[in-house]
């Protein structure tokens, strides 16, 4: 493993691999016990820098690093010396000075975490950079795909919406192929980057024909407030072609399942009975997070002197 | 007054004469010269140049004197083998009246390192809503005569179209910085496959080129002079191609580093990488380098544009767009260009002096190295190689994308009206 | 067709490779003899150092010898403690991968066939209980599996394949008492090579062998490693 989780790109297919199994570790370690805490980390000091308002991902990885005895600073931008204009090398030197063993780091700026992690010893995990990466996002969707299909190898996953302003898609597109399966995205136009055909991905705008042959699809949060920059003319009309509703969903192979990074639009992206049928996920992945956030933390902080 | 008498040079390469500098013009250029109380420079195995002049560059003052001032831009100008340089006039505040930019000519003055001929710009406060008293500048000491708004473009079509006309009525130039605004909101570097990767926004080329095409159609149909800034695409040299061979009075430059840099630098986050307009692709730097060769692109401009490390130590997004070049343009040119051998030294001495002399109409520079002529020029080791320090340049700043690379040419001496503002490599003053 | 990703790569099948090289066994702390806890791999490991005697301690026979004593001990020890009724029933056998595992199914196997009693099995890992993480780098997991019935108010026997500082059998000590609250804990192990760092004993012991801190102590087995034997490498001190 390298030293920092920036980016899907930094695990090989053995990494990857080895997160997941050890994520089931953990799983399984801690199913049913009542003291779901694990001595591993303690001492170390983690770090939660959040300069984005993200309660559930800063709370998953919250759980996770405190699960595994460590001690959890959550440094949030608001109120804070950052809001005051302190920079992010600044800050990054505070935290160095601090002695913090790794840094989750949550911000607006795609790269903010490739920047800190040249400045500070620790070892970073980037939960979320703008519209770049969200790794963390891609193993716990790739944790429950094979947890719910038992195989990530050739497993046929559609990720459907905001491709363009996504992290969460960027992370799987790579994460998965990574892993062996067979990503397609279906987006409108407007929202699949210029260079996209580079990505290891094949690209729709037809959701309909894709459906019959998707083993997994997710659905991306769609922000209405697109439409008012033309990136499609109504909510309406983007649910209409690219929702998931009971009918698309019907669509779907027998055992396929329905994933969400939250938090859903529901009526928009999803409908609502679609948001919690038994092929939904979504809960799943919030209790998966815990443990692959917790495997991500273990593998790279357990070893570091 | 020193008279130098140089031993030895190459002019544009060609075979070693000596040159004599006497009161600020050149005095004799010829076989084994000899010259009682002047100062020898030995220059055995130097090219000599006419002195650079740039069409393009930041000094930041008045404004931001923390990030360069015009004492410190013009000594990096003169390292880096300027003897003119147009200060560009986003200031703060903005070169948008005869008073601002009699106030940099007259630093400029002061300083004595290079001609600082200042940039008016096109709008008032570059707003690109209204035409700023452009005669005025003209007409002032600093005798203006480039137009510019560059930092944005002058977007609005029918006055882009009005200040074309207007800067005939003073044989002027509108130097175009050709961004379609709205097609770059956000923008934070070249559009294509890796900004898709990167997350980070893209800035077509369409936006360069859309602008190109609006421009020179619209001097073609008022018969004015246009000149754009830092041609930055594939896309954008097919057009002025096009518009060359129509007939059209239209100039374009392009930096050292959109001929050796592309959008793979972005792949670092690192904000010294970060430009307007943005790096770009392999193909986009080997059509520049063959327009610089057909002369489709008239000059190389530096765009140099220093920036505080604040503003660049940073967050991608965060950070200003921008790098240093005035001490680097000529050896990246002798990397990109002369070494492949796309150009030689008179077509070096072409793009980096004579042409954008002429655009500038400064009469003063760009001139051959000839008996009689004002003795404005540059001496260059072209053997020499070295890696760029950052913490050895002349600018206030430190945002220079070669730092570590390592780059062939070093400038020797610079001469302006045949005063010394570099020797053995060092500013004089 | 999918494109290759820049800087990811295509999908490799090639096995995940562990450093082997990267831990000593003359050091206590390691357990020496438990290498393959950092390996899933498919190749035993047999290799033995540079210059060294592999000399074998244990043979197949020995090892299938030594772990029916030992069941026979549980069996007698269990009726001395609860005279008159099944005290197998309370038995619980967790093994600490990678070989305390099939050990403690293989002695759970042979007590079931010496008494007809069927005992519980199950596995603790150890390695997020470890004092040397930081020290020797972190390590894939091994499961954690515990009998549907759990081990409180059980007599857990911990089952390991060497016992040499005592620090593998303090992590698991730290386990159990994350997963329940035994009766008593008990431990067995194949060989005691001494060198102790804490003060642990073993309750069963299939061979006791005197070593050099130097010498290194293998265990293979045939589940993990496709032969039952016990080998000593290394000078003797």
């Amino acid at each position: 493993m390298k030293r920092h989780l920036l980016e899907a790109a930094d695990l090989d297919r053995d990494d990857a691999t080895l997160v997941l199994d050890t994520a089931a570790q953990i799983d399984q370690a801690l199913a049913g016990r009542e003291v779901k805490k694990l001595p591993t980390l303690r001492g170390r000091t983690v770090v939660n820098l959040f300069y984005e308002d993200s309660t559930r991902t800063r709370i998953s990885f919250e759980l996770a690093a405190k699960r595994l005895s460590a001690d959890v600073i959550n440094f949030s931008a608001k109120g804070s010396s950052v809001s005051k204009g302190e920079s992010l090398k600044d800050t990054a030197l505070t935290l160095e000075a601090m002695g913090a063993d790794g840094v989750v780091v949550r911000h607006s700026a795609s790269g903010a975490p490739h920047r800190l992690a040249s400045w500070v010893k620790g070892s970073v995990v980037n939960a979320g950079d703008g519209t770049h990466e969200h790794p963390t996002q891609a193993l716990l969707d790739a944790y429950t795909i094979r947890q719910r299909l038992g195989r990530l190898d050739g497993v046929r996953v559609t990720i459907v919406g905001d491709v363009l302003h996504s992290r969460v898609a960027r992370s799987n597109v790579g994460l998965l192929h990574t892993l062996g399966a067979e990503v397609t995205l279906v987006a409108p136009p407007t929202l699949l980057p210029v260079g996209v055909g580079s990505w290891p991905a094949d690209v729709g705008y037809d959701l309909d024909a894709v459906l019959p042959k998707s083993d997994v699809v997710m659905m991306l949060r769609v922000q209405a407030e697109r439409m008012n920059a033309s990136f499609f003319p109504s909510a309406r009309e983007y649910s209409r072609r690219y929702g998931l509703d009971a009918r698309r969903m019907a669509a779907l192979p027998d055992d396929a399942i329905v994933m969400h990074p939250g938090p859903m639009n529901r009526g928009m992206e999803i409908a609502a009975e679609v948001a919690d049928s038994v092929r939904s996920t979504i809960v799943e992945q919030v209790a998966n997070g815990v443990s692959t956030r917790m495997a991500v933390l273990y593998l790279l902080l357990g070893g570091n002197a | 007054m020193t008279n130098y008498l140089i031993k030895g040079a190459r002019p544009l390469g060609g075979d070693p004469v000596d040159i004599l500098l006497q009161d600020g013009r050149v005095a004799a250029v010829g076989d084994s010269l000899e010259a009682t109380g002047a100062e020898v420079v030995q220059a055995a195995g130097l090219v000599a140049l006419p002195g650079l002049v740039d069409l393009h560059t930041h000094l930041r003052e008045p404004g931001r004197e923390d990030a360069e001032t015009v004492e410190t831009g013009s000594r990096a100008a003169a390292l880096g083998g300027f003897t003119a340089v147009h200060a560009m006039a986003n200031t703060d505040p903005v070169a948008d009246t005869a008073g601002v930019v009699e106030q940099v000519w007259r630093l400029g003055q002061e300083a004595g390192l290079v001609d600082v001929v200042p940039v008016g710009a096109v709008t008032v406060g570059l707003a690109g809503e209204r035409l700023a008293e452009l005669g005025a500048m003209a007409d002032s000491a600093a005798r203006v005569r480039v137009f510019s708004d560059d930092g944005h473009c002058v977007s609005d079509p029918a006055l882009m179209r009005r200040a074309l006309e207007y800067v005939k009525a003073f044989d002027g130039v509108v130097a175009q910085h050709a961004e379609e605004p709205r097609l770059t909101v956000g923008a934070q570097m070249h559009e294509g496959d890796r900004s898709a990767r990167l997350g980070l926004t893209g800035w077509p080329a369409a936006a360069e080129e859309a602008i190109i095409a609006r421009d020179v159609l619209l001097a073609e149909h008022v018969g004015a002079r246009l000149h754009v800034c830092h041609v930055s695409t594939a896309g954008s040299v097919e057009i002025l191609r096009w518009a060359k061979s129509r007939g059209v009075q239209v100039t374009a430059e392009v930096t050292p580093h959109h001929l050796l840099l592309t959008d793979a630098c972005a792949e670092s986050y690192d904000p010294v990488f970060k430009v307007n307009p943005p790096l770009r692709t392999d193909a986009d730097v080997e059509a520049l380098r063959a327009g610089l060769a057909d002369g489709t692109i008239d000059a190389v401009g530096t765009d140099h544009a220093p920036h505080a490390v604040e503003d660049k130590e940073s967050e991608w997004a965060q950070a200003r767009p921008g790098m240093l070049g005035l001490e680097q343009a000529l050896s990246v040119v002798i990397e990109t260009m002369v070494e492949p051998g796309r150009l030689d030294w008179a077509g070096v001495a072409d793009r980096m002096s004579v042409r954008p002399a002429q655009i500038g109409r400064l009469a003063d520079h760009g001139r051959l190295i000839a008996p009689g002529e004002p003795a404005n020029l540059v001496l260059v080791d072209p053997a020499a190689r070295a890696a760029v320090d950052p913490a050895a340049l002349a600018s206030r700043s430190r945002n220079s994308p070669y730092a570590g690379r390592e780059l062939p040419g070093r400038v020797v001496a610079t001469f302006l009206r045949g005063e010394a503002t570099v020797l053995d490599g060092k500013a004089t003053r | 067709m999918p494109r290759a990703w820049p800087g990811g790569g295509p999908p490799r099948s090639v096995p995940y490779r562990r450093r082997r090289s990267d831990h000593s066994f003359n050091d206590p702390s390691s357990e020496a003899g438990k290498e393959a806890s950092l390996a899933r791999s498919s190749e035993p490991a047999r290799s033995t150092a540079p210059g060294s005697t592999p000399g074998t301690l244990l043979s197949a026979a020995d090892v299938a010898r030594v772990i029916d004593r030992i069941a026979h001990q549980l069996i007698e020890r269990a009726a001395a403690a609860h005279p008159g009724r099944d005290g197998l029933a309370d038995l619980v056998l967790v093994g600490i991968p990678t070989r305390g595992a099939p050990l403690a199914r293989r002695l759970a196997a042979r007590v079931e066939a010496f008494s007809g009693a069927t005992v519980d099995v199950g596995t603790v890992d150890i390695t997020l209980y470890r004092d040397d993480l930081r020290r020797r780098g972190v390590r894939a997991l091994e499961p954690t599996l515990m009998p549907d019935g759990g081990i409180d108010d059980r007599l857990v026997v911990l089952v390991d394949d060497v016992l040499f500082s005592g620090r593998s059998v303090r992590a698991a000590l730290d386990a159990l008492r994350d997963l329940g609250r035994p009766q008593a804990v008990q431990l067995a192990v194949l060989v005691d090579r001494g060198h102790r760092e804490l003060p642990i004993r073993a309750d069963y012991v299939g061979k006791n062998v005197p070593t050099s801190r130097a010498q290194q102590v293998r265990v293979h087995l045939a589940e993990t490693d496709g032969v039952d034997e016990v080998l000593v490498t290394g000078e003797a001190g």
